[in-house]
Parts: C-alpha cells; structure tokens; sequence
C-alpha cells in the first residue's frame, strides 16, 4: 500500500520537474492485467500478465502471428484491449500517452519535412536547438537540412529514433525497427540504441523476430505462443556485450528450442492499418 | 599514350558547349523549318492567303493591333475571364475535394452526385447557360469554372484518399490531430496530386474560354478572332490561334514552376535539382 503510494508522489515529482528522474529497478513501470484481444472471432492475445520494471530493457519474440505487435500497438495505444488492463505507474495506460513513443518498422519520415523538421514533429515553440542536439546524439547533424528520400534506410531509421527521442520518453516502444537494415548497418543501430537507453534510462518493449538480437540487447526476452506468454526469460550477461559468447549462444539455443518446439500458427487475416479510416 | 591524354580533354573542352548548344536547339529545329517552308510556300503563290496568311503577316497583324491597344485590351479581358473562373471552380473542386476525402459521411453524400455531374460535358451546356445568363460576363465565367471544377475535385479526392495511412498513424501517436494533421500531413501529402488537377484544370481553362467567347462575346480573343472571320482577316485569326497556344504554355510553365517550388522535396525533382 504505502509502496504504490510512493510511486505515484515519485512519479508526479518527476513529471512538473520534466526531468526524468530514474526509478529503481524493481518499481513497476507496466503493469499487465489479463490482457485480451481479439479481432471479430480470432483472439489473438489470450490473457497476458506481466510485470515490467522501470527501466528494463524487454524483448518481445515468436512466430508472425503470435500477436507480438498486436500487443506493441495496445501499449502505445493505437489499439484498444478486448479485456483486461494494462497500467503504467499505477495509472490508467490513456492517461500516459504522451509519456510512450513508438518507432515502426519502417521509419515513416514525412518525405516533405527536412530532417530537423521531421525530429520536431508535434512540438512547439523553440524546438530546434533540442532537435539539433538529438540528431547529434544519433550522429545526423550534419544532414539536418536534407530530405529524408536523400538518407540511406539505415540514416532514416537513425532520423525516426531522433525524433522518438526528442520527446524524452519513459517508454520507448520499437516494432521491429531494424527488420529492414542490413547487417553492418543493424549491427550499428544495436549499439546506437543500447547506448541511448544506458544514458536516458527509458524503458524498452522491442518486437523482433531475431532471436540474436533479443539476447544481444534485453534484459529479459518473452517468447509469446498464439497469444500467450510461452517463456519469460532473463538475460542476465554483462554489458557492454559481446555477440558471439557462449552463454549469449546457449541462450539463443534455449529460446530457439521453445519457438520451435511451437507449430507454427496458421496465418491469421489481421486488419491492416490501412483498412482504418481516419477523420479530422 | 600520353599524347592522347592530354588532348582528350581539350577537345572535351570545345565540344562540351557545342553539344549543350545543339541539345537546346534541337527541339526548335522542326518548327523552324516548317515556318520558313510556310513563308516560301506563301510567297511562291502556291498557298493562298484566303487560306494561310504569311508568317510574317501575322507577325505584322500582331504589331499593328499591339500598336493600337487593341491586342492588350482583348487579352486581358480573356485572362480575366479565365482566371476568375479558375478561382472559382478551383476553390469549389479543392473545397469538395477535401470535404469528400476527410469525411466518409460528405463522400456517400456527395461523391455520386459529383460524379454524375462530372460526366455531362460542360460545354454542352452553353445552349443553357445563354439562356440563364444572356451572353454576359457571367456566362463565360461560369462555363470557366465548371470546366476546371472537376479535375481539381477529383485529384484531390485521390490525393488525399492514396495518403499513406502509416504517416497519419505515426502523425497521431506523435501528438497530431486537427488542423497541425491537415497542415503538416494531410495538405502536403495530397499536393503532388492536386497539382496535377490544377494542370488538367489550366488546360480545360483555355479550352472553355475559347469556345464560349467564340460563340457569344463582344470582347476577348474569341471575339477578336470570329470579328477577323467576318472581315476575312486570317491573319488576325492565325494570330489569336497563336497567342491561344502562347498562354497555354503560359499557363502550363506556371503549374510547372509551383510544383518545383511545392514539391522540392519530391525525389523527381531532387534528382532534377542535382543532375
């Protein structure tokens, strides 16, 4: 009782300072209550409990279709739950939007936005000193006033950071942002990315087939199965951390083993996005 | 070996400008041989002047009527005319776009009823619009904007409709909604193809004007071409015929200029700008 109460003062001194003030680990920052979707008839999360603590780097794994982004896309609120709860510090998920960003897949620049103008989307009044100085965080400065169409897919992944970034988020939420990155260049954005969550100290949700990269980055790695929680495993290696160790392997091997002792799920007809229409 | 290297760029020097200078030309070279073979043709008797006048004929037609005023008076009073239908149709095409593309319920409403006017040919309506309007100002500017409604209308439905749902998602998540949406989003994202309505339009502008001012109008290049048939000037005719195809390219150039202005950002216009 007076542990919840706590977290509430530590969470609203926080928020009037705008100054992120770290939690400790162990405090909850997510808090997953039974959660449940379904689209029509298919359920595609079957109730899934878990508790993230603040600042913890998650990994999120399995088979398309095992509802690995349908549950992203829950916590940044972009779908809404069937049943059950999602809570952030001991509130309701709506009321901490602003607190979550997202990064998608694919890097979603406005093509007609410079990229300083495109890190400062949605904000107001004198942004672009903190857009500059996000972009030299990613290392970008000195492409501030390109198109995005001018920047490699690897430099506008690095853009889309930027401008999740420039929002100082305490959840920061990927999709599989490096799916599309070839290897040297996914390589690169790993370390650009475990830099950047060591020095703020966000909490991280990272959706990923990548079994390797999972491990390479998390604190702890979820195997979902057809929308349950199938293995919740920490990874308790050093950092920084080297790819080709053997306890990173035998890890990888333990999560491989639970995939794929799972049959592949049939493929489930998902609503895309772009069935959605959108009104001002 | 060395001999050669030296000289390669030498003569690259030399022929650089002089293939950059035919490049340019090249496109002039046929219209300018069939002018001279008009003028020849015209001169050696074998075309009649009740036919085709000269082209220097109607060089002189043209100086003679700028001289006298005439020329700049008609012309203005013809862009007038255009332009304040363009404005018209174009506000009411863009307007309806927009409304139709940002609500499903003004789409069911209007987008049928929208579509079937569309098909009729406006200028069949001109038997019509005489009737309503006499041969009034009106009339020609009503025909000028019902002309140029439809492809501005339609382009911008598309615009907005073909809009990447990604970048509205990502535009929400980020904070967006209302006006910041439209401005930063919405608008831009549609322009490419609202401009290639606003080129179809400044086309059918053109096409419009002539028609109605041929058929009804006491001012205007129309008029000023169907009074030169009365008096059996062709070369005032030919004249108009070439300032018609003057203004459209006019008219195009501009299109041309704001879409390398609006859509720098475009990769075709990138590449353009750097090649």
């Amino acid at each position: 009782m007076s542990t919840s109460h706590r977290s509430t003062e530590r969470f609203a001194a926080g928020h009037s300072a705008a100054v992120q003030t770290p939690l400790p680990q162990g405090e909850s920052h997510l808090l997953l209550n039974n959660l449940r979707k379904h689209f029509g008839g298919q359920e595609v999360l079957k109730g899934i409990s878990l508790a993230i603590p603040a600042g913890q780097f998650v990994a999120i794994v399995g088979h398309s279709g095992c509802g690995k982004s349908t549950l992203l896309r829950l916590l940044a609120g972009l779908e809404h739950s069937s049943a059950g709860s999602v809570r952030a510090y001991g509130e309701p998920l709506a009321t901490q939007q602003q607190q979550s960003r997202l990064m998608f897949q694919d890097d979603r620049l406005l093509p007609w936005k410079t990229v300083l103008e495109n890190v400062g989307l949605g904000l107001q009044g004198d942004w672009q000193e903190q857009a500059r100085a996000v972009l030299t965080e990613v290392g970008l400065a000195h492409r501030a006033d390109a198109w995005p169409s001018q920047l490699s897919g690897g430099q506008r992944q690095r853009v889309a950071l930027a401008r999740a970034l420039i929002h100082r988020p305490r959840l920061l939420l990927l999709d599989e942002p490096l799916g599309a990155l070839d290897a040297l260049t996914r390589l690169d954005m790993q370390k650009l990315i475990e830099r950047l969550w060591l020095q703020h100290q966000f909490t991280v949700v990272l959706v990923t087939h990548d079994v390797a990269e999972a491990v390479q980055l998390a604190d702890r790695v979820i195997v979902l199965e057809q929308g349950r929680v199938g293995l919740d495993l920490p990874i308790l290696l050093g950092r920084p951390r080297e790819a080709s160790c053997t306890a990173a392997a035998t890890l990888e091997q333990r999560i491989l083993q639970q995939i794929l002792a799972q049959q592949a799920p049939e493929p489930v007809i998902r609503p895309s996005h772009s069935g959605v229409r959108w009104a001002l | 070996m060395s001999t050669l290297s030296v000289a390669t760029p030498l003569r690259l020097r030399w022929q650089r400008p002089l293939t950059h200078l035919r490049r340019w030309l090249a496109p002039w070279a046929l219209p300018l041989a069939l002018l001279i073979g008009w003028q020849l043709a015209v001169e050696l008797g074998w075309l009649s002047t009740r036919v085709l006048p000269a082209p220097s004929a109607v060089i002189v037609a043209g100086w003679q009527l700028t001289v006298s005023g005439e020329l700049l008076t008609h012309l203005l009073i013809s862009t007038q005319r255009a332009l304040l239908g363009l404005l018209i149709g174009g506000s009411i095409g863009l307007a309806l776009g927009l409304l139709c593309g940002l609500s499903r319920r003004s789409e069911i409403l209007l987008d049928s009823s929208i579509q079937m006017l569309r098909t009729i040919p406006h200028l069949a309506l001109i038997p019509l619009v005489i009737l309503w309007f006499g041969i009034d100002e009106a009339a020609k500017v009503f025909l000028v904007a019902l002309g140029t409604l439809f492809p501005i209308y339609l382009n911008t439905l598309h615009g907005i409709r073909s809009l990447d749902p990604g970048l509205i998602e990502m535009a929400r998540n980020y904070g967006l909604s209302g006006w910041p949406l439209f401005r930063q989003v919405i608008l831009p994202g549609a322009l490419p193809s609202i401009l290639v309505g606003l080129r179809f339009s400044l086309g059918l502008m053109w096409l419009t004007l002539i028609v109605s001012e041929t058929i009804s109008a006491s001012s205007g290049i129309g008029y000023l071409a169907m009074n030169a048939r009365e008096f059996l000037q062709t070369d005032v005719v030919v004249l108009t015929i070439v300032l018609y195809a003057l203004l459209g390219k006019l008219a195009d150039s501009t299109a041309r200029l704001l879409e390398r202005r609006w859509l720098r950002w475009h990769p075709v216009y990138l590449k353009e700008h750097q090649g």
